[in-house]
């Protein structure tokens, strides 16, 4: 672009080393899990600084997969995250395309939907109400409550009224039903705010924690992140009694030692992430922008 | 077109002129299929926003789950006046407090930082791939993260191993109070100022090149071009973001507190948010945490709105 001093280079190369050194720190607990997961129990016992192991081994994985709850927290996942996911994109959507119409009252609604950014019942009043409509120890949970984000929900009308009035108007007068229209003009025209969004939601449900822990006891509806939690967090506290139980029964039967287990399981958790990311990159930048352009 | 036109008569016509209300109502059945549409969201919102802050009356009684919401004894704010005799509470704000100036202090700058070198990249290819790995740990969940730092710190891990090749004497920064907020930061930082990137270089992409040109006929270097175009441009996002952190230094999330804390370092850990839950679901106590919970929503709600009237005053544009 312009003449560069030779100190600008040293700083530019300097700039270029320091993000390299960044993008590293951030990649390697990465490739550190990877190689602690398929470490064989003697190794990872043996082995002062692990970095790569001499003999790569499934001991852990045949553990976890082996695991009926690991397996049955997966399913659990997968259904809230696609049904999660389905549901969110219906239910913001529509509330967005209606609002993005010249329909009277919607300035009451609008404002019924900021009013939720500055104020909110909070955790205890939330609890109580999904208690009282009966979701408590059911998937359901983890899905109705939080099915649209306010935020979303206005960057998407935002879209909508950003698509020319003339198309939706055209297509009225042509006879097309305000569903018709929906379904067939401004969802199309959509996709790449649904892409990102849905992908967004997507991997908001695959994460869920918090709500879990809140809302089922059953362990039979957990969601991997809890199964995770029960596998890496509380196996290390020291406040737990898990750990020595964990301990002794690795020693008795040579399991794999509790941090291989761990990563492993957190590898296979977070593999569907890393699976989709190059997808999601595509579009979430378009998204956050989406948002940033203040609406 | 024709909702449009109605839309500006209705407005520019005089009050006393207004049309009679049949025509909306026939507007509004002229709609139906809209209200159809819009209503799944108005329901979420009253079910999951609406009757919660309702639900917040529980703060004033001595809620009791047999007796249900209607027929709890009303307390007024003796659960309020509870707060203020707690004990705890010094500690548990100070902690709240403390860790929300620590991200301000250094994760929010760092994230700055990290925009301004990704900006001054001119590889392309370079700048897409460090990009794209500094995204990714945004999208790996608390129990992720908290796993990974669990197995780097634990006795075989690869930080007690690495003081262990430097003869440097090992510890166990999990149990101690002293580490816990520091690595609360580092984590913060690690997962999540990449991300926050996008919204700062979404900013110097609209920067208008000629204002480079124009500094570069004019002679000035790399680091004041930086100074005098860069940063300025970068004002109101910056003031916008501060506003919004300010507004939420009450807010220190739940995940990952609940992720780290254990037995040795509950008391330097709990925040105002753990606190809410640890007393809410874990105690069950519904109506002294509903009233924390109120408490500091109220703070909150006084922080956020003061926080963008100062900027206001600064001449920034501010959040609403």
């Amino acid at each position: 672009m312009h003449f560069r001093t030779r100190g600008e280079l040293v700083v530019d190369r300097l700039n270029v080393a320091l993000l390299f050194v960044i993008a590293a720190l951030m990649i390697f607990p990465f490739f550190y899990m990877l190689v602690v997961s398929f470490t064989s129990y003697r190794e990872y016992m043996n082995t002062d600084l692990l970095l790569w192991p001499k003999t790569w081994v499934l001991d852990s994985y045949r553990y976890i997969f082996s695991s009926k709850q690991f397996m049955q927290s997966i399913g659990n996942t997968v259904w809230i995250t696609v049904i999660g996911t389905v549901i969110d994109l219906a239910m913001t959507s529509t509330m967005a395309y209606g609002l993005s119409r010249q329909v009277p009252g919607r300035k009451y609604i609008n404002f019924m939907v900021l009013l939720t950014f500055l104020f909110s019942g909070g955790m205890i009043p939330t609890y109580l109400v999904v208690k009282a409509t009966g979701l408590i120890d059911t998937s359901w949970a983890l899905i109705l409550p939080g099915a649209i984000s306010a935020f979303n929900l206005l960057i998407m009308r935002q879209f909508f009224m950003g698509i020319p009035n003339e198309l939706t108007e055209a297509a009225i007068i042509d006879g097309a039903s305000e569903m018709k229209v929906y379904t067939h003009i401004i969802l199309p025209l959509s996709k790449p705010v649904l892409a990102a969004f849905g992908l967004f939601c997507a991997v908001g449900h695959w994460n869920t924690f918090f709500d879990a822990i809140l809302y089922l006891n059953n362990p039979d509806k957990w969601t991997i992140q809890v199964i995770l939690r029960q596998i890496v967090v509380l196996s290390d506290t020291a406040s737990s009694l898990k750990p020595t139980l964990m301990a002794q029964q690795v020693r008795d039967q040579h399991l794999p030692p509790p941090e291989t287990i761990g990563m492993a399981a957190i590898l296979v958790a977070t593999v569907p992430i890393l699976f989709v990311y190059p997808f999601l990159q595509k579009h979430f930048a378009k998204g956050v922008m989406l948002g940033a352009v203040k609406g | 077109m024709s909702s449009v036109i109605e839309e500006t008569v209705s407005r520019s016509v005089p009050v006393s002129l207004k049309r009679p209300s049949k025509s909306l109502l026939s507007r509004m059945w002229h709609m139906r299929f809209i209200y159809l549409l819009l209503l799944p969201g108005i329901a979420y919102f009253v079910i999951y926003k609406y009757v919660p802050m309702v639900g917040i009356m529980i703060a004033f009684q001595d809620y009791s789950a047999f007796t249900g919401i209607w027929h709890s004894d009303w307390v007024g704010f003796a659960h309020f006046k509870e707060i203020f005799d707690d004990p705890d509470i010094v500690q548990i704000l100070f902690n709240t407090l403390y860790l929300s100036l620590l991200q301000l202090l250094f994760a929010f700058p760092v994230g700055i930082a990290l925009a301004l070198m990704l900006n001054e990249l001119r590889n392309h290819a370079y700048k897409r791939t460090i990009q794209s790995i500094v995204y990714l740990p945004h999208f790996v969940s608390w129990i992720v993260v908290i796993g990974l730092v669990n197995t780097f710190l634990s006795e075989k891990g690869i930080v007690n191993s690495m003081l262990g090749l430097l003869h440097l004497p090992q510890s166990n920064l999990l149990t101690s109070p002293g580490w816990f907020m520091p690595l609360l930061l580092l984590e913060g930082i690690w997962k999540e100022t990449g991300w926050g990137t996008i919204i700062f270089l979404a900013a110097l992409s609209g920067i208008n090149n000629e204002l480079y040109e124009a500094g570069v006929v004019d002679g000035a270097s790399r680091m004041r071009l930086m100074w005098h175009v860069t940063l300025p441009a970068l004002r109101g996002t910056i003031a916008l973001l501060l506003i919004l952190q300010l507004g939420h230094v009450l807010d220190t999330g739940i995940e990952q507190i609940m992720l780290m804390i254990n037995a040795l370092t509950k008391d330097v850990g709990t925040t105002l948010d753990y606190y809410v839950y640890v007393k809410g679901i874990l105690n069950a106590d519904f109506s002294f945490s509903a009233a924390f919970g109120l408490f500091k929503s109220l703070i909150g709600l006084i922080l956020i709105l003061g926080a963008n009237k100062l900027t206001k005053k600064f001449g920034e544009e501010g959040a609403f």
